[in-house]
């Protein structure tokens, strides 16, 4: 499992100002993920995990530290630059889902696509796809209202994978979610682990993070633990 | 170099994308529908009452100005009035009151002013006008010949009496159109007699309805220099040669009023002068005025300049269409406003879908343009509801009120565009706002 690299960071630090305080969310963070990892990011509320994905998904300019994403430099890029990374090469997945109201499924599923300029047909047809694909083929004109939480969830998958990412970003994905979904919703990562996909998920579920291939650890902003599991 | 700016550029505007962005805003708009359709009806009430109001502004303008036109802009109106001194002593029981405009003055006028081209002078005696049972009650005009001419009356039937005839004192009559419908519904009236008094008139012709000169005058004592509304009804006429009013009518007319009798003196009741040229009118006015000043003691004629009235009307007009710009402006202002305040509200509760937005990719460039898309469609549905309503509006007035009213096509235009402009400046704002949030914050946005 030795493929190239997609996240490096390199002395990576945030800092917020909060009036005359300093408060470190992330601390000289070292890091490396390369393609086709599943990594786990753990630790307890407040060390950093968020800070540290938001970063990693380009939505957050560190305060000083390096970001390579897929061997680009992107700590330096300009506003809109980061806009068009995150449209064409990562894959967000939220707690809370985060679907746009007003759209149906497929519309949903469609909006990366539309930010990259993507026609309709095209886009309609690959939207269509990954919504048979995680299992919403027949609800494809609902709305996010008209859907359970778990069905939800799938649609944000669906939509986290319309352009095909480098980089799959997950933050606590399964936290809203009943058991039994929460189960379906990891049983979907984990097949798009053995398709190859680079995944990066925040949870505080041990069980969860044994799913993952490597679990890191963190605590007051910095890497506590590093480790890979050791897969059945 | 420019290849992949011109790329962006085409990106953005790719009318696909457009084409999506403007579908998205009307769906996002329909999910709350009634508060864009409040939101909507400021604009549409500041559109509609814009066009609408220039309507019936240019409409009231336009009959004014064809009714001042139609006096003459060439023409300087004189009409004899009772002077108001003499009404003072009329407690007694009988007496003869004598004013007004004179052959004399006529003459005066004619002979001192070299810019005075033509003169029409006229009586006026209101009276019955008989066909077998049929009954007008008409205004008797004494006229010269080329009477018609200069007041720009139509012979639409006919003829008018010729110089020969007014020289003859022959007993032919002109008769208006009114006066036609009502004395000879049936048949055309040429060639027929009216009887006025106890004398018998032949028609010889028929002309469409003139401008009122405004105020009834003279002959009735009463009202006199009712002022120079212009509105007023038109009187039904028939036109007699001067030669043969004053033959049959002479000069005094008795009339009784309240038990007594009174009986007044006048031997024109109005004169018509054309200038020869538009640029002499004024002046030509102010010296007729000094003219009959000089020659009584009280001022018992009444002088209308068309061109002037023209001219007040024009400004008045100009105030009118300020006084409605400043309130077109106003009131779309407040349409803006309320799309403004309307637009924040939503960019502060739509916070999440935002930052939803900028993590799947958006540009903040992306988030102004959806944001301004629904306000310009706000506006410009509002623009568009108003337009067609202030253009039904004036029809309808038109119709029920029998008002003229003229919807110019650059009204509707304006007041469209103005709406369009207005969601585009008062949509910034509100835009701008959402497009620089930061991602991380608008996605934490409960
Ligand atoms: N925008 C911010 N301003 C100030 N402090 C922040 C901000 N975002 C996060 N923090 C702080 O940074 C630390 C890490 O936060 P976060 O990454 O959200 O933790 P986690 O997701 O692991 O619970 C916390 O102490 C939090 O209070
Ligand atoms: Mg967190």
């Amino acid at each position: 499992m030795n493929g190239r690299s997609i996240v490096a960071l390199r002395q990576v630090t945030k800092t917020y100002h909060m009036g005359e305080s300093e408060l470190h969310a992330l601390r000289d963070i070292d890091l490396e993920i390369n393609e086709g990892e599943y990594v786990a990011i753990m630790g307890p509320s407040g060390c950093g995990k968020s800070t540290l994905l938001n970063v990693l998904g380009c939505l957050d300019r560190p305060t000083r530290g390096a970001y390579l994403l897929g061997g680009r430099d992107v700590s330096t890029l300009s506003d809109d630059d980061l806009s068009d990374i995150r449209g064409s090469q990562l894959g967000f997945i939220f707690q809370s889902y985060n679907l746009i109201q007003q759209l149906n499924v497929l519309e949903n599923i469609q909006v990366p696509l539309y930010y990259q300029g993507r026609g309709t047909a095209e886009s309609r047809s690959v939207a269509h796809a990954l919504a048979e694909r995680v299992g919403l083929g027949q609800r494809i004109h609902h709305k996010p209202m008209e859907l359970s939480g778990g069905q939800q969830q799938r649609v944000g998958i669906a939509r986290a994978l319309v352009n095909d990412p480098l980089l799959l970003l997950a933050d606590e994905p399964t936290g809203n979610l009943d058991s039994a979904s929460g189960v379906e919703i990891l049983g979907l990562f984990d097949e798009l682990r053995a398709n190859g996909k680079t995944i990066i998920m925040v949870t505080h579920d041990p069980d969860i993070g044994h799913r993952a291939d490597r679990i890191v650890r963190l605590r007051d902003g910095h890497i506590e633990e590093d480790v890979r599991n050791g897969r059945a | 170099m420019a290849g992949p700016r011109l790329q962006k550029l085409k990106s953005l505007f790719t009318l696909g994308k457009t084409r999506r962005a403007v579908a998205l805003g009307f769906k996002t708009l329909w999910l709350h529908r009634m508060r864009s359709f409040l939101t909507m009806l400021g604009i549409v009430f500041g559109v509609c009452s814009v066009v609408a109001m220039l309507a019936v502004g240019e409409g009231a303008g336009f009959e004014a100005q064809e009714q001042i036109r139609r006096l003459g802009s060439q023409n300087i109106i004189l009409r004899s009035i009772k002077p108001t001194d003499t009404e003072r002593i009329s407690t007694e029981q009988s007496r003869i009151s004598e004013y007004g405009l004179r052959y004399d003055d006529v003459k005066r006028i004619q002979d001192t002013i070299p810019s005075v081209k033509v003169l029409a002078p006229g009586r006026i005696i209101r009276n019955h006008v008989w066909n077998a049972t049929r009954r007008v009650d008409a205004e008797i005009i004494g006229v010269v010949p080329w009477y018609p001419e200069v007041r720009k009356l139509r012979v639409t039937e006919g003829r008018f009496f010729t110089p020969v005839e007014y020289e003859g004192y022959v007993n032919l009559c002109v008769i208006g159109m009114t006066v036609a419908d009502h004395l000879f519904p049936f048949s055309s009236p040429l060639g027929r007699n009216v009887r006025i008094g106890t004398d018998y008139y032949k028609v010889v012709g028929v002309v469409e309805p003139e401008a009122s000169s405004g105020g009834t005058n003279g002959s009735s004592g009463e009202g006199q220099a009712a002022g120079n509304s212009m509105a007023n009804d038109y009187a039904p006429r028939v036109y007699i040669p001067l030669t043969a009013a004053r033959n049959r009518f002479g000069e005094t007319l008795i009339r009784q009023r309240q038990g007594s009798f009174e009986a007044e003196r006048v031997e024109l009741h109005e004169a018509i002068v054309q200038v020869d040229r538009l640029e002499d009118v004024e002046e030509t006015a102010l010296v007729i005025d000094s003219i009959l000043s000089s020659q009584r003691r009280s001022k018992d004629y009444e002088m209308v300049v068309p061109l002037e009235l023209l001219r007040q009307a024009e400004r008045t007009k100009q105030i009118f269409n300020t006084v409605l710009g400043a309130i077109a402006a106003i009131s779309l202002l407040v349409g803006g406003i309320g799309i403004m305040n309307i637009m924040l509200a939503s960019v502060t509760e739509r916070t999440r879908e935002i930052g939803i937005r900028r993590a799947l990719g958006a540009k903040k460039r992306d988030i102004i343009v959806q944001f301004l898309i629904e306000t310009v469609i706000l506006s410009g549905t509002g623009g568009l509801i108003g337009v067609i309503i202030g253009v039904v509006i004036p029809i309808a007035i038109s119709h029920f009120a029998e008002m003229k009213t003229i919807v110019t096509p650059w009204a509707p235009m304006l007041a469209f565009s103005i709406s369009g402009f207005v969601g585009i400046v008062f949509g910034i704002y509100p835009a701008l706002r959402a497009a620089n949030m930061d991602p991380v914050e608008a996605l934490r946005h409960e």
